[in-house]
């Protein structure tokens, strides 16, 4: 049985509770979005190749929280070196899942180099992830989101579709300062003014 | 002065100001600062394979409530073009110090072009320039960025002139 994307995304974000989300610009942060808003959720509407390395920031800054990327496979392509920059760094808290619809979906449907056969997994595996795999069945990931020692790597393989917008707030100082307040509380506005 | 006491007096700055996480791509003009980082247990240095990567860390770190700092060479500048309209976008606060190429001193021409355009470059996209023409000036011009940056959510970078940093062959380099 084939995946699809917004399934997928639904089950990664199920029950979510504290944990902190990015998503790569486009699909994955239009699947977040349609899984249910969240202050504790950054979607990205740029900086295409970043959203892997947001992650290691996040996951650096908050090692007793649980941090997901989730991003496409044009996005993870993109950004490629982040993979072994994460490598080197190992947070436990940390994973990547990779939706690969094999597909430039925002730009006409194009094909990206994993219809071609390269595999994100393996790189990441490579990289030093200590996780990593590719994921083409129904499976809960419950576990490795919210539990298992990281750096994590899922590479998603869904079908490749066109679904209904489903589009977060655009103004990039909300998205940041609701997550901040959301994570930090009210510090997250003192902060500012250390130093 | 020597590249001793300046980079010990950035590194200070930097600690003062409570920067937690030091992305760099190596310069041999960024050594002897990246090595202070990496030796102060309470700051993470982390090793970059494209000063692209510097700016998602630096907003990830900022999303989690930790400060940084990018150290890079002027032809990384080139490198974070695309990425800058996140930082200008989300307002994150985002400090950079930059080695420069491409001056007087340089003794690769392929380094120039993009040493000519690294201020107008960073200007374009909405970073504020602030150049240091002597050893005696970096930290201080650090110490206002830092303070600045994390006040206003705005972006700088602080440009160090190539005569300062001072390497006049790959032969020099090497020897750093």
């Amino acid at each position: 049985m084939k995946l699809h994307r917004r399934d997928v995304v639904t089950k990664l974000l199920e029950k979510r509770g504290k944990l902190l989300v990015i998503a790569g610009l486009g699909s994955t942060s239009w699947d977040i979005t349609a899984a249910g808003d969240s202050d504790l959720s950054f979607p990205t509407w740029g900086a295409m190749g970043q959203a892997a390395m947001i992650g290691l920031g996040l996951a650096l800054a908050q090692p007793k929280r649980r941090v997901l990327v989730i991003t496409g496979d044009g996005e993870m392509l993109m950004g490629l070196g982040a993979l072994a920059t994460i490598g080197v760094q190992r947070p436990a808290n940390l994973t990547v899942a990779v939706i690969d619809n094999e597909r430039y979906g925002e730009t006409g449907m194009q094909a990206t180099h994993t219809a071609s056969g390269v595999d994100l997994a393996a790189v990441a595996k490579a990289c030093g992830f200590r996780n990593s795999r590719i994921v083409s069945k129904n499976e809960s990931f419950r576990k490795i989101v919210h539990q298992t020692t990281g750096p994590n790597f899922l590479q998603i393989k869904v079908v490749a579709e066109k679904l209904p917008l489903a589009l977060p707030p655009h103004d990039g100082v909300l998205l940041k300062d609701r997550f901040r307040r959301a994570l930090l509380g009210k510090s997250a506005d003192v902060l500012a003014e250390k130093g | 002065m020597s590249a001793d006491r300046w980079t010990r007096k950035v590194h200070r700055a930097l600690a003062g100001a409570g920067v937690r996480l030091v992305g760099y791509v190596p310069d041999a003009g960024h050594k002897r600062l990246i090595e202070l980082c990496q030796a102060d247990a309470s700051m993470r240095a982390v090793v970059l394979t494209t000063e692209e990567e510097g700016i998602g860390l630096a907003a990830g770190a900022w999303l989690g409530g930790k400060r940084s700092v990018l150290l890079m060479q002027s032809s990384g500048v080139g490198n974070i073009i695309n990425v800058l309209g996140m930082v200008q976008v989300c307002r994150i606060p985002l400090v950079m110090v930059v080695t420069m190429r491409g001056e007087a001193g340089e003794f690769n021409s392929w380094q120039v072009p993009m040493g000519e355009a690294t201020a107008r470059v960073l200007e374009a996209m909405g970073v504020t320039v602030r150049r240091a023409e002597s050893e005696g000036e970096i930290s201080s011009l650090v110490k206002d960025a830092l303070r600045s940056c994390y006040r206003d959510g705005s972006a700088s970078a602080i440009l160090i002139a190539q005569r300062v940093v001072g390497i006049k062959s790959f032969q020099d380099q090497t020897n750093r």
